[in-house]
């Protein structure tokens, strides 16, 4: 499976995706936010980071950015596009994902392991993942996920939804909500699936040294599906 | 402006000083070369007063590529890895602005490491406030770690440890230490020397705006009421410039184009064009009308003192202009030659066809005055005779309680969370133990890093205290499996002209030294931060050791959390019980006098090795040093990280209990063995003649200790997680 991993000046996390996808057998390959194109991929993954120092606001920048028209084309016509972090951020300033993502309720930078409820199978992503909870990794301080009352009726109405927070039995409440992120919301989709975009950070949980290793299974699983 | 010894004084030189630049000179300087006189004599740049005394450290070791003198220290760990790093102050702009001064001091100790080829892959602080009852506290520290954070996250380097600490001390004058590891090839190494006649100087980075003027001044003066008026010598930063600055060096760096490069930190473009040129021994030619400005109708003398932060000077190769701008054009940084080196031997400025100012260079790096400042010895304390029928009214299990939530204790993840810790992908244990440890990318290597400091000790005693902090560093590292292999420095004290401040300066000085020398880990960088004083309150004597060790197969690392049931726990090394200074006498005596604990240098390193073995023989499963709080402080946290619990045994003898649990000796250890392991260990322990105690047994979920304790874990957690989170929120 080819992938391609975009690098926006200020991209922090684009070697750790790369490290990640080469691990588990991606051939992946490192674009600059300058080319005009995308060289053939299966997957496209905008890596966390801060991507134009983040001003003006997250992702907002490089949502303009000379690169970004290929990987709307990439998107609409049915690829798969995954942004972690400043990446889930940049595609909802495109436009390929609804709502915002505001600053955490506590207003303070994050670092922390997390548990996450995937919401919904029916996807590329995380089509027969054998878990339903995962213990992830989120690093961030724009993580707080917001829409509109349509738009959340919308993400309920087609199961976007893709990942939710929640304590280490399931538990979605307040407690278990680290950012005050809307209904829990740690990630999700377009309408078509192939674009996700989530907070946590897989590519942090994969090997049993790290924090924890359900990002292998993430990973893991995309390949599966692609077979 | 005429120049007068009363301009000479506001810019924080000495009369006396004034008059030795107009004899060496033989004239008057003009505006601007007093500003750089200024800028190069000040304490910060010069080490007027330290210079004499550093000269003593120890910093020679087999495994020392580079030693003090550089943007940082280099060591060697191996199959042609080196490892890069330094801790610097950034204390006087912290107080001043805590977010602004904190992030610049995190932008500019990065910037000195990877001046050197090697690109980042951990930070560190040690961080110190006031009095937490104190009306400033919450806001500097939320501001100090709000900064950190900012910039570290935004580069994308992780932040793998730190300490902080209360203390009245403090109060008026925080300190804020950054430290920064880098991984480089060890063949690829760059230096500030320059070399060669006629080679283009390049100024790459942001642009020179009017921030930070006097920042080196300001840093080498004491505070008084007025200090809100120098929050314009603050720098500003801007970590994302940083980044591409990071990433465009780095790329630059991959092949033979530069000859010497430095970052310019304090004193800006001043202290960074004499560096190259000194070291190497040449002269050099500035044209500041070509130096990019960010504000309009700049002048010379605001050009050179400048403290704009994210800019480097370079001496290129000749004919690799066109290549290094490409590169620098990719990243959108500033690129433009502003000079050459020349055989002068002077720093000549031209500005707008005119030359402006023109000093020999040796006038501002060797003949920059040095003091022997006068200093009195701090002798001895009498150790004290506690009364140990008044301990009886005492619980143990409240000491305990009441210790575990002391605001030097207490579990700092408030602090933390708010550092990326995991980026990069390589930290393997992450803040919260005794060391932090970051992978070696792609290897088995693991490198460990640990910051530490003893205000209380080296106040009371600072010979002691200066010993002591290096064996606390020493047996941070092999807590965590690490051999130790060298330390950096940053040595935060009052008002040098002030005999106690200096001999508090000089002896902690001197038992780093010893020490370093003993243990075989010796100095490789650092920092001097004087003038800690508002109004005449100096804070206590703060050195800051940042240590350094490795790990050659990370698999083997250890954490301190108690991992099996049923498995024994040992106290390795002696206890006499030493209660003078420690956290009980203070918090529950009330008791501020004493000596320090005594420094057994040789036990330090018998022990240290022998637990080292263990290790590295995968005999033990978890081990922490004892330290700030004794045995019983040492235990809860293992139970605590390890949701498991320990019966202790009973004391043998006629020891005090109090003393037992709660004395801070030195050079001990608590170990975990497996039972299977007990023979083995017991021969290693014994083969090197080092005492050990039969502590107790992993088990169940609580501590028990006879009819004294029985605290379940959640209680002792509740008691030692929650203080500073509820402190902030309060």
């Amino acid at each position: 499976m080819r992938s391609s991993v975009i690098i926006f000046p200020g991209s922090n996390c684009d070697r750790d995706m790369d490290v990640a996808l080469k691990k588990f057998g991606f051939k992946n390959q490192m674009v600059w936010h300058n080319d005009q194109s995308i060289p053939k991929s299966d997957l496209i993954v905008l890596p966390g980071g801060f991507s134009y120092g983040d001003y003006l606001r997250c992702g907002s920048i490089a949502s303009k950015s000379k690169i970004i028209k290929s990987v709307i084309d990439f998107a609409n016509s049915g690829g798969l596009v995954l942004g972690i972090c400043n990446g889930f951020q940049i595609l909802t300033e495109t436009g390929l994902l609804n709502g915002i993502l505001q600053q955490n309720k506590f207003l303070n930078f994050i670092c922390s392991n997390v548990y996450v409820k995937v919401k919904d199978k029916q996807n590329k992503y995380f089509k027969d993942l054998k878990k339903d909870l995962l213990e992830l990794h989120i690093a961030h301080n724009e993580g707080n996920y917001f829409c509109s009352d349509d738009e959340l009726k919308s993400l309920e109405d087609n199961s976007q939804i893709a990942v939710t927070y929640c304590g280490v039995d399931g538990t979605e409440n307040e407690a278990t909500n680290p950012n005050g992120a809307i209904k829990n919301i740690a990630g999700i989709f377009n309408k078509n699936k192939n674009v996700l975009g989530m907070m946590p950070h897989p590519e942090r949980m994969i090997d049993k040294y790290l924090s924890g290793e359900d990002g292998s299974l993430f990973f893991k699983n995309i390949l599966d599906n692609f077979k | 402006m005429e120049v007068t010894e009363a301009v000479a004084i506001e810019h924080g030189l000495k009369k006396e000083e004034f008059s030795k630049i107009c004899e060496l000179l033989k004239r008057i300087p003009n505006l601007t070369e007093l500003a750089i006189f200024s800028a190069m004599w000040n304490e910060h740049c010069s080490y007027k007063s330290s210079r004499k005394h550093l000269k003593k450290m120890h910093t020679k070791g087999k495994e020392v590529i580079q030693g003090p003198g550089e943007n940082a220290g280099v060591i060697d760990i191996g199959d042609d890895d080196a490892i890069v790093f330094k801790i610097e102050s950034h204390n006087h702009p912290s107080f001043i602005e805590p977010y602004q001064g904190a992030a610049t001091g995190v932008g500019g100790i990065m910037r000195d490491v990877f001046t050197m080829g090697a690109r980042p892959i951990a930070n560190l602080n040690s961080i110190h406030f006031g009095s937490p009852q104190h009306k400033k506290t919450r806001n500097l520290l939320r501001g100090v770690v709000k900064g950190i954070g900012g910039y570290g996250n935004c580069i994308g380097v992780p932040t793998i440890a730190g300490q902080t600490t209360f203390d009245e001390s403090y109060n008026g004058n925080i300190l804020v230490n950054a430290m920064t590891l880098g991984l480089v090839n060890k063949n690829k190494i760059f230096y500030s020397k320059a070399a060669g006649l006629d080679k283009p100087v390049i100024y790459v980075g942001s642009k020179t705006g009017r921030d930070g003027i006097h920042g080196a001044s300001m840093a080498s003066a004491t505070f008084d009421d007025k200090i809100e008026e120098k929050k314009p010598t603050v720098q500003v930063g801007d970590p994302f410039t940083e980044k591409l600055l990071l990433e465009a060096c780095l790329e630059l760096m991959a092949d033979n184009s530069i000859i010497a490069i430095q970052d310019m930190g304090a004193a800006g473009l001043t202290s960074s064009s004499v560096e190259m040129a000194s070291k190497g021994n040449l002269g050099i030619e500035l044209n500041l009308s070509e130096v990019p400005c960010r504000e309009e109708k700049m002048t010379p003398y605001e050009i050179m003192l400048s403290e704009s932060q994210e800019r480097m000077l370079i001496v290129l190769e000749k004919g690799k202009e066109e290549h290094a701008k490409k590169i620098f054009d990719k990243w959108n940084l500033d690129f433009a030659v502003i000079g050459k080196t020349t055989n002068s031997k002077k720093i000549e400025l031209i500005f707008d066809s005119k030359k402006v100012a023109e000093i020999p260079i040796d006038l501002l790096a060797e003949n920059a005055p040095i003091y022997d400042r006068p200093w009195k010895k701090t002798k001895l304390p009498q150790k004290l005779k506690f009364d140990k029928d008044e301990f009886k009214s005492l619980k143990l299990s409240d000491c305990l309680k009441k210790i575990l939530s002391n605001s030097n204790i207490s579990d700092k993840k408030w602090i933390w969370d708010q550092y990326d810790h995991t980026v990069m992908g390589d930290t393997i244990q992450k803040p919260g133990g005794d060391a932090g440890v970051v992978r070696v990318h792609g290897t088995n290597k693991a490198v460990a890093a640990s910051v530490d400091s003893s205000a209380l000790y080296c106040f009371s005693h600072p010979l002691t205290g200066g010993k002591q902090i290096v064996c606390e560093s020493y047996r941070n590292l092999i807590s965590v499996g690490a051999k130790p292999i060298a330390i950096t420095n940053c040595l935060n004290f009052g008002n040098p002209e002030k005999e106690k401040n200096m001999g508090e300066f000089v002896e902690c000085v001197e038992g780093i030294s010893e020490a370093s020398k003993y243990l075989d880990f010796p100095v490789v960088s650092g920092n001097v931060s004087f003038y800690n004083e508002t109004k005449d309150k100096g804070i206590k004597p703060t050195p800051t050791i940042g240590g350094v060790g490795l790990i050659p197969d990370y698999q083997q690392m250890l954490t301190m959390d108690f991992k099996t049931e049923g498995n024994l726990v040992y106290v390795i090394g002696k206890t006499d019980g030493h209660l003078d200074q420690s956290i009980f006498a203070r918090e529950l005596l009330n008791e501020k006098k004493g000596p320090p604990p005594t420094v057994n240098l040789f036990n330090e390193k018998n022990i240290g090795e022998t637990v080292l073995e263990l290790s590295r023989k995968n005999l033990i499963m978890s081990c922490h040093d004892v330290s700030l709080g004794g045995i019983l402080t040492a235990v809860s946290k293992m139970c605590i990280k390890g949701k498991k619990g320990i019966k202790i045994n009973t004391l043998k003898g006629l020891t005090n209990k109090y003393e037992y649990f709660f004395g801070e000796d030195q050079a001990r250890y608590i170990i975990e063995i497996p039972k299977d392991s007990l023979k083995k260990v017991n021969d290693i322990l014994n083969k090197y003649s080092v005492h050990f105690d039969e502590l107790g047994t992993v088990n169940g979920q609580s501590i028990e200790y006879k009819d004294d304790i029985n605290l379940p874990i959640e209680e002792l957690a509740d008691a030692h997680k929650y203080w500073l989170k509820k402190y902030m929120d309060s």
